[in-house]
């Protein structure tokens, strides 16, 4: 048992090391446990030569040891220096397995026996996990690899890989790729592949039939040796080469750790982080989470934040956080003069969904956030601007267009803008300050973070967008007053894709509004479900049964994975009859959709095919996810000539990276959809964006800026695969150069080879290259510009299912 | 006129694009907007021909012909512009939808402005080479814009969904299955399988490419050794020969997608070529027009 330091850091990596650090540099008693042999181990893992990027630039780095971006060597070699002149005290291959005892005397167990005695702890062991080993001998070479970031840094290798899940299964399919000439084996323990997906499964199947993997099962290694691998098979021992081991065995993720100390999470969700104090306390007192277990990815937060929580731990109390000058910047432009922690406390008192957030939080979201002084009169946004961020008004008072010279007030401490935040959509009225206010605008990932931690600000949105929606939807002079019966008894209910929520011909009264995804109408003609309409978010169905007490007249189910608000039809009856305006409205809106639906049946007693055609395009478009889509590229067949220049035009007006593969992709009665980026409703890929650079621009385009740190989430999160993530072509000599001179490779996207002729030995970094819908350009996008028979347009689901399609075709 | 270019001023801003609901061919673009316009001015030419007269009589240097030659001249090269504008990818609004279709309608109406330029006065020589390569340019782009018209639907039924790489990958997917399936085989029965295996899918030639028809295809003529051969276990050769059945399907595919392809493609390299030797030949032609003043 050693004597007892004054802190005791957990995991070298940047914020664990920059925490020892600075306890080096103030003479603190520290030790660092690291349970490698070497410091910053996840970074270590990183393939040979890959550059480390130093996002966010505006931080400012407070660390006694250097960052800056640059390859995976120079980082590492900085920061092994930087320990030994700080005088880091580091005990390696010191796996902490057990904590207990309390603040002022903590016991550190760690897997080899040895007990650390600390008065405080700091834990900055990251998210990765332990993962699991290979148990058997020779378990410990430095072949065997845990993770494969690059397929291509494998060329002719011998390579296994062990564990049978999908990491495996994936990580096998591409080292296998045919043209790496690997010769790659899976293993398997047991006789199927019963814990990984159908696809990975069959994929992996079809790679085997193919002769590019072999699938070994009921084997498992037996003895690693450098060069070979022992096996052990049904028939016996077998020994094959091997030159590199994938392991994929499964990890011990850190939570069940963490959460053995007693310290507690925000929730018992996946993305729940640790309940934070603003000085990194958990609350176990004398612990402390800082780096990315404590919701940080970013190497300079890291690093950061152990500085700062070494320096909390000293007794310093005035020291401000590195984040405190950008605070100051966002609250510069207001009228009253604060300091950066009154203004935090002023909002968190004034604004009703920051009532129940931290400071540490507040801090966050405000970063995420911008805050203004508007005059009396001035315009926050137009009707039908695109915007998906959210306000909150800390002073004064926001006015709602809701129709001409029809104005209503929202109140302080209220929120304004969160239609945006939940469908995506346009903004559906302009709003003005009422007064001299000031108002915080919280960006959308902002936002949806601050729901997922705080379930207070969660509830308050919640029901002020139920009574918002409603009322926009249902105009006519209704009330906040007139709603709360509906409001009161209304649920809100997740339908996934393709399920049924109105059944033709059952009995039923409720109505529904459509909160995010969309829904189709089919009704039943001749034996057959004929597509009658497309409901995009924000509209509402379930209402023609009310108003008729009859069986429902058509079957609604979603498109995509959608969420509904369910309203009694009892309630929404007692609506209607508050206010004859809204009942003569939506009797209007009835008598409509009643006619469309006759005209449709019309159409199919005399043009039956036709019908059927367009029922069943209509389907196919929905079958292929564009029930999500906001603008979709949709090639007719009957027109295109397969010469690419929608590629090259795509390639061209970027950084020579086409966005989409016009080959690729579903074709139905020759309507093409090729991969191509539909700007989904929800963006997928904009759900896990660490340095948070994917955003919706003011065409409703989803579009990434500068920033990206190719970590290959956006791509991995896209159902429909249109994210590359590629490395711009050095540029290419011009047009008339190509034409006259024959110099560069011409239009469109550069070969392969040429692209790695021009780099030589230069391997530049691959972000993630999408559909920004020719963001900036006047002309609009530049694949349908190009198209030179008029082969590619871009529709979004509505205008392309129109009634006028069915018109054309059956006239 | 003023309604054909209403669609044009309704420029694409930032904010508010122009946007189709619906496909429209580039024959059929804005509605037929540019059959229209080629259609008056051949009509204008043939009418006004008739009622000028022109004395001793209609030829291509009265000031009417002069008239028309410039026009036609001017016409070609602003024709020629679309291959330039084809790979110009510039950031402003075009539509080379609109390009293609005045393209089209246009050269077709260089039939009237070309030979009602000549007044009717063809001989060897080489003005008439000017005229003639213009009426081969002009033939040529009909074929162009007929199989546009026609094969598209034929491209993409049978490709069904599949890209060419796909293609590509079945054919080598079958290979790698053939290999392991023939190693039972006899020497005699394995010579054609390995001949099919050689066999590279785009060879052929570019008779066998617009054709479709391989006579000395290595996977057909395995297949037929194969199934009159009695030398091997039946069952292997049975394998053999249904994934050699197989591949078969997998290689007609491909090479009828080649085929429709270089179908579309092969007459750019007459059009092009000739557009280039008729720019030349009209070059000549005016050069000695204006040297025999």
């Amino acid at each position: 048992m050693s004597e007892a330091v004054k802190v005791a850091i957990i995991g070298s990596g940047p914020a664990g090391l920059s925490a020892a650090s600075r306890a080096g540099q103030l003479g603190m008693s520290h030790v660092l446990l690291e349970k490698t042999d070497h410091l910053s181990d996840t970074i270590f893992k990183y393939q040979k030569g890959k550059r480390v990027l130093a996002t966010p630039e505006r931080l400012d780095l407070r660390s006694d040891c250097r960052f800056a971006e640059g390859a995976r060597e120079f980082i590492l070699g900085n920061w092994d220096e930087d320990a030994a002149n700080n005088k880091v005290n580091v005990a390696y291959h010191a796996d902490v397995v057990e904590v207990t005892g309390q603040k002022g005397d903590f016991a550190i167990k760690t897997a080899k026996g040895d007990v650390y005695r600390a008065e405080n702890i700091v834990l900055a062991i990251g998210t990765q996990g332990n993962p699991n080993r290979l148990r058997c001998e020779g378990f410990d070479l430095p072949h065997i690899i845990y993770q494969v970031d690059d397929p291509e840094d494998f060329k002719d290798k011998h390579i296994t890989v062990v564990g049978s899940g999908d990491a495996g299964i994936e990580n096998a399919l591409g080292v296998a790729e045919e043209a790496l000439e690997n010769t790659v084996t899976i293993l398997n323990r047991s006789k199927d592949f019963a814990r990984a997906k159908a696809k990975n499964v069959s994929d992996m199947m079809d790679a085997g039939e193919n002769g590019l993997l072999s699938i070994r099962t009921e084997t498992q290694p037996k003895k690693v040796e450098p060069g070979w691998l022992m096996l052990e098979t049904p028939d016996g021992e077998e020994k094959i080469p091997c030159d590199v081991i994938v392991a994929r065995l499964g990890s011990v993720a850190p939570r069940g750790f963490v959460e053995s100390m007693g310290i507690e999470f925000t929730g018992p969700d996946r993305e729940a982080f640790p309940k934070l104090s603003p000085t990194f306390e958990s609350t176990v007192p004398g612990i402390f989470v800082i780096g990315a277990l404590a919701g940080y990815p970013l190497i300079k937060h890291c690093m950061n934040q152990g500085y700062d929580v070494v320096e909390f731990i000293n007794g310093n109390t005035s020291l401000t956080p590195a984040d405190e000058k950008d605070l100051a910047a966002i609250f510069a432009g207001l009228p009253q003069q604060k300091s950066v922690s009154e203004w935090l406390d002023y909002l968190r008192e004034r604004v009703r969904i920051f009532a129940d957030v931290s400071p540490l939080q507040m801090r966050e979201f405000m970063l995420d956030s911008k805050v203004a002084f508007y005059r009396k009169g001035e315009v926050v946004f137009e009707k039908g601007e695109p915007g998906s961020s959210l306000f909150a008004i800390a002073d004064g008072h926001a006015e709602v267009e809701v129709g001409p010279d029809i104005t209503v007030p929202i109140e302080q401490g209220s929120i304004f803008g969160e239609v945006g935040l939940i469908s995506g959509r346009k903004r559906g009225a302009t709003i003005r300050a009422g007064a001299d206010a000031i108002f915080v605008e919280v960006s959308r990932t902002a936002a949806l973070k601050l729901m997922a931690a705080v379930p207070g600000a969660k509830r308050v949105i919640n029901r002020i967008s139920l009574e918002r929606q409603l009322l926009q939807i249902f105009k006519g002079g209704l009330t906040v007053e007139d709603l709360a019966p509906v409001v009161d008894e209304a649920e809100v209910i997740r339908v996934p894709a393709g399920k049924v929520v109105i059944q033709e011909g059952d009995a039923g009264d409720d109505v529904y509004v459509i909160r995010s995804g969309s829904m189709v109408v089919e009704k039943d003609i001749g034996g057959k479900p004929i597509f009658l309409r497309y409901l995009p978010a924000g509209s509402y169905f379930g209402e023609m049964a009310v108003l008729n007490d009859e069986p429902r007249n058509a079957t609604v189910k979603a498109a995509v994975g959608s969420e509904v608000i369910k309203l009694t039809g009892a309630g929404f009856k007692a609506m209607l009859a508050a206010r004859p305006q809204v009942r003569a409205a939506t009797e209007a809106a009835v008598a409509e959709r009643a006619q469309m639906n006759s005209f449709i049946e019309s159409r199919k007693a005399s043009y039956s095919s036709a019908v059927d055609l367009y029922s069943d395009t209509a389907s196919f478009i929905m079958k292929e996810g564009l029930g999500e889509a906001t603008d979709a590229l949709l090639i007719d067949e009957n027109l295109c000539v397969g010469c690419d220049n929608c590629e090259k035009a795509c390639a061209d007006s970027h950084e020579g990276l086409s966005r989409l593969d016009r080959e690729a992709g579903k074709t139905f009665a020759h309507l093409h959809v090729p991969t191509s980026c539909r700007h989904c409703e929800h963006p997928h890929c904009m759900a896990d964006c660490p340095p948070n650079v994917i955003h919706r621009g003011p065409d409703g385009e989803v579009f990434m800026e500068p920033g990206c740190i190719g970590c290959g989430n956006c791509m991995r999160n896209c159902p429909y695969g249109v994210i590359r993530m590629e490395a711009a072509p050095p540029p290419k000599p011009g047009l008339l150069s190509w034409l006259l001179l024959g110099k560069g490779p011409g239009p469109g996207e550069p070969s392969p080879k040429w692209t790695k002729k021009q780099l030589g030995d230069e391997k530049p970094k691959k972000i993630a290259v999408k559909c920004d819908m020719c963001k900036g350009l006047a002309g609009g996008p530049a694949c349908v510009r190009a198209c030179p028979t008029g082969a590619a347009i871009r529709v979004s689901p509505e205008e392309f299912l129109s009634i006028a399609r069915l018109d054309e075709a059956t006239d | 006129m003023a309604s054909i270019f209403r669609r044009r001023r309704n420029r694409a801003t930032q904010t508010e694009r122009v946007r189709e609901r619906q496909h429209e061919g580039f024959l059929r673009y804005a509605g037929f907007r540019w059959a229209k316009i080629s259609g008056a001015l051949g009509l204008i030419v043939i009418v006004s021909y008739a009622l000028i007269d022109v004395t001793p009589r209609h030829n291509g240097g009265s000031w009417y012909g002069y008239t028309l030659g410039t026009i036609g001249a001017l016409l070609i090269l602003w024709l020629t512009a679309l291959g330039y504008r084809k790979r110009k990818m510039t950031s402003d609004y075009w539509s080379l939808k609109a390009w293609t279709s005045a393209h089209v309608y246009l050269g077709l109406s260089l039939i009237v402005i070309g030979t009602w330029h000549t007044g009717f006065q063809l001989g060897w020589n080489v003005h008439t080479l000017a005229w003639a390569l213009m009426m081969l340019v002009i033939l040529s782009g009909l074929y162009g814009v007929v199989v546009y018209a026609t094969l598209p639907q034929a491209l993409s039924n049978n490709r069904d969904q599949m890209t060419q790489m796909q293609m590509l990958e079945a054919i080598r997917a079958f290979d790698r299955q053939l290999h392991s399936a023939a190693q039972p085989l006899s020497p005699a029965d394995t010579a054609p399988v390995l001949a099919s295996l050689d066999e590279n899918p785009f060879a052929g030639g570019i008779g066998a490419r617009l054709s479709g028809r391989y006579p000395r295809c290595a996977t057909a003529a395995a297949l037929s050794a194969l199934a009159a051969s009695h030398g091997s276990a039946p069952e292997a050769r049975e394998k053999v020969v249904g994934l050699l059945r197989q591949k078969q399907a997998a290689l007609a595919r491909l090479r009828a997608h080649l085929r429709i392809r270089a179908l579309l493609e092969i007459w750019l390299y007459v059009h092009v070529p000739l557009t280039f030797a008729l720019i030349a030949a009209l070059s000549a032609h005016i050069i000695s027009v204006f040297f025999y003043w």
